[in-house]
């Protein structure tokens, strides 16, 4: 026997809560699951700082990346197996595409990436393809495997259909995400059910398409994902305290650049300020890591960098108005200076963050888009794409969804012990004169 | 304010005016590895490099008022032609941008040529951390059904080269 077909003696299972088990009977799985870089996935939680809004979304990466493996398992042992279309050589690569996807996550990506333009993908490519541990198990099943996976992750691989079971506008990874999410933060959206989906899940050359009858399960699951990102995923109280984090990291890089002497030397951040982190680096860097840097630079001479710090971990974050940028854009321009005038430095205190989703997208040909649509099979095997079909779908195909909101100190507005008039002149362009 | 969104606004005024949205992407894609600032994510997807970033920056700055879209049916398709407005202008000289003026002269050039063979040139762009041969491989391997020739992609090795001198990379 291979290693690539190697079975435990006795099938693993790991319990959780969103799939109730999941299981284990690859050689392969069981190895990477014990590698140090895949472990690392434990500390980094999947929600970054929705734990400030929602206090049950602690779940890390790991538990998401178990239940990606599983969902795929599922399909692929319990749906696919014997239909046509289905290649059960691809059954190995497609779980460890499943399992490995978001592997070069480091701990809350969204933040590091904006501040020190990094791109967790090109990490997980990395990882998979560098001197790792991973790249050992994936090596013993062939020299050309570490490639294949890699290859799937990144959308690049021939293989569209195992493409499309990891990466697609109703993929193995969304599914999970949305019913653990939902199951963590404690919300009652996100719910939709899981295993008739799978059970209508039907495989094709270029991508998973699903049978007509179980279009309204399909449907739920868009409206959940539609409820979750804007109810979860762009809580303005979440994106509050994500702002805090990333000008903590952006004061701490300019602290640096400007030969500022930290009392206590971010030795972890070093190759990050100059722009060049290696994996090994990058691999280091853990949520554990990362807050402990916050509670020593709470201590540190820089007023804005010890103000921020405690700002995030004690949570108290900045208000927000929201904001129009076609109306409004001249008003902000009038606050920078204003900011500057009552001592309150707006590069780090007045901030425009913007979310936006797009719930579903048809294929427009000829048209750039990176959404693959949905597609029915129908009674008479003819292929139709969902908004076609679906009333509910079509109504909010192809309508982006974008919000503007304008974060501000409302502490340090409050405040007028010093520079009273131009602080009351801001509360009044914010329209929070009111309030503070 | 808006920083990226400026950033795409003066792209676009270089150029005067872009036809086609994944001509606008390629653009700005090769601008971006030619190491001009431009801080968009980009992924692979049907016809290369592909940033959602920037699909969302453009929707908004028509959206806002800063950009001029207009649709013209083309044969089976649509494409779209993006130009500044007033607004746009105003807004774009609001955001004094400290912008190298090499990447006016590579977008301007880069407008010149077809989005056919952008496509092309930020593919090779994507992987070109193969050794050329695999590149060759890679291309008709991910972009088989564009028939690219080897004659083609010849041309734009040349044509990166020479893009990366006006860029002094």
């Amino acid at each position: 026997m291979s290693y690539a077909t190697e079975k435990l003696r006795e099938e693993k299972v790991f319990k959780d809560p969103v799939h109730r088990y999941v299981h284990v009977r690859d050689r392969v799985i069981w190895d990477l699951i014990g590698t140090k870089e895949f472990q690392r996935l434990r500390r980094i939680k999947q929600l970054g700082t929705t734990y400030l809004t929602f206090h049950g979304a602690e779940h890390s990466r790991f538990a998401h990346s178990l239940g990606v493996y599983e969902i795929v398992h599922r399909i692929v042992d319990d749906v696919f197996k014997g239909r046509t279309g289905w290649d059960e050589s691809d059954r190995l690569l497609s779980l460890c595409a499943a399992l490995l996807h978001d592997l070069g996550h480091g701990p809350f990506s969204h933040a590091f990436e904006k501040v020190f333009q990094l791109d967790h993908e090109q990490f997980t490519q990395a990882i998979i393809l560098g001197d790792t541990e991973v790249n050992q198990v994936l090596s013993m099943v062939d020299k050309d495997f570490p490639t294949k996976v890699a290859e799937v992750i990144a959308k690049t691989s021939d293989k569209k259909l195992v493409v499309s079971l990891i990466s697609s506008q109703i993929d193995a990874d969304r599914m999970d995400y949305l019913l653990r999410d939902a199951y963590y933060t404690g919300v009652s959206y996100g719910h939709f059910d899981i295993e008739r989906i799978m059970r209508v899940m039907r495989p094709t050359e270029e991508q998973v398409v699903f049978k007509k009858s179980g279009m309204h399960a399909v449907e739920d699951y868009i409206m959940s994902r539609y409820q979750m990102y804007w109810q979860v995923y762009f809580h303005p109280v979440s994106r509050s305290a994500e702002v805090i984090l990333t000008k903590i990291l952006q004061r701490a890089k300019v602290l640096y650049e400007n030969s500022y002497e930290f009392k206590h030397e971010p030795t972890h951040f070093l190759s990050f300020f100059q722009g060049k982190p290696t994996l090994e680096d990058y691999l280091k860097l853990d949520e554990a890591v990362v807050l402990y840097y916050f509670q020593v630079w709470q201590e540190e001479g820089d007023a804005i960098l010890k103000d921020l710090c405690y700002r995030f971990l004690n949570r108290h974050l900045f208000k927000y108005i929201e904001f129009d940028p076609a109306s409004q854009y001249k008003m902000f321009m009038e606050l920078i200076p204003l900011f500057k005038k009552a001592g309150i430095d707006p590069d780090y205190y007045l901030v425009l963050d913007s979310s936006s989703d797009l719930p579903y997208d048809f294929y427009r040909p000829g048209e750039e888009g990176e959404r693959l649509p949905i597609q029915l099979i129908m009674p008479n095997n003819d292929f139709r794409e969902l908004s076609r079909e679906s009333e509910i779908v079509e109504a909010i195909s192809g309508k982006r969804r974008t919000d503007h909101k304008l974060y501000y100190p409302a502490d340090l507005l409050r405040d007028e012990s010093t520079n009273q008039a131009t602080k009351r002149q801001i509360k009044q362009l914010l329209g929070v004169a009111h309030k503070y | 304010m808006l920083l990226e969104h400026a950033k795409v606004l003066y792209a676009i005024r270089s150029a005067k005016e872009i036809v086609g949205r994944k001509k606008l992407q390629k653009m700005i894609y090769i601008a971006k590895r030619l190491s001009f600032p431009y801080q968009e994510k980009f992924g692979f997807h049907f016809y290369g490099p592909y940033s959602e970033e920037l699909t969302l920056q453009v929707e908004e700055l028509v959206n806002l008022g800063f950009l001029e879209e207009v649709k013209e049916k083309k044969g089976g398709y649509f494409q779209y032609r993006y130009k500044l407005t007033d607004n746009g202008e105003e807004f774009l000289q609001m955001n004094s941008l400290n912008v190298d003026e090499k990447l006016e002269a590579c977008l301007c050039d880069m407008n010149e040529q077809s989005s056919r063979f952008l496509e092309l040139v930020s593919t090779i762009l994507y992987f070109d951390e193969l050794p050329k041969e695999e590149i060759y491989e890679k291309i008709a391997k991910v972009k088989g059904k564009q028939n690219y020739t080897k004659e083609e992609i010849d041309e734009a090795f040349e044509y990166i080269a020479s893009l990366q001198a006006k860029a002094n990379v």
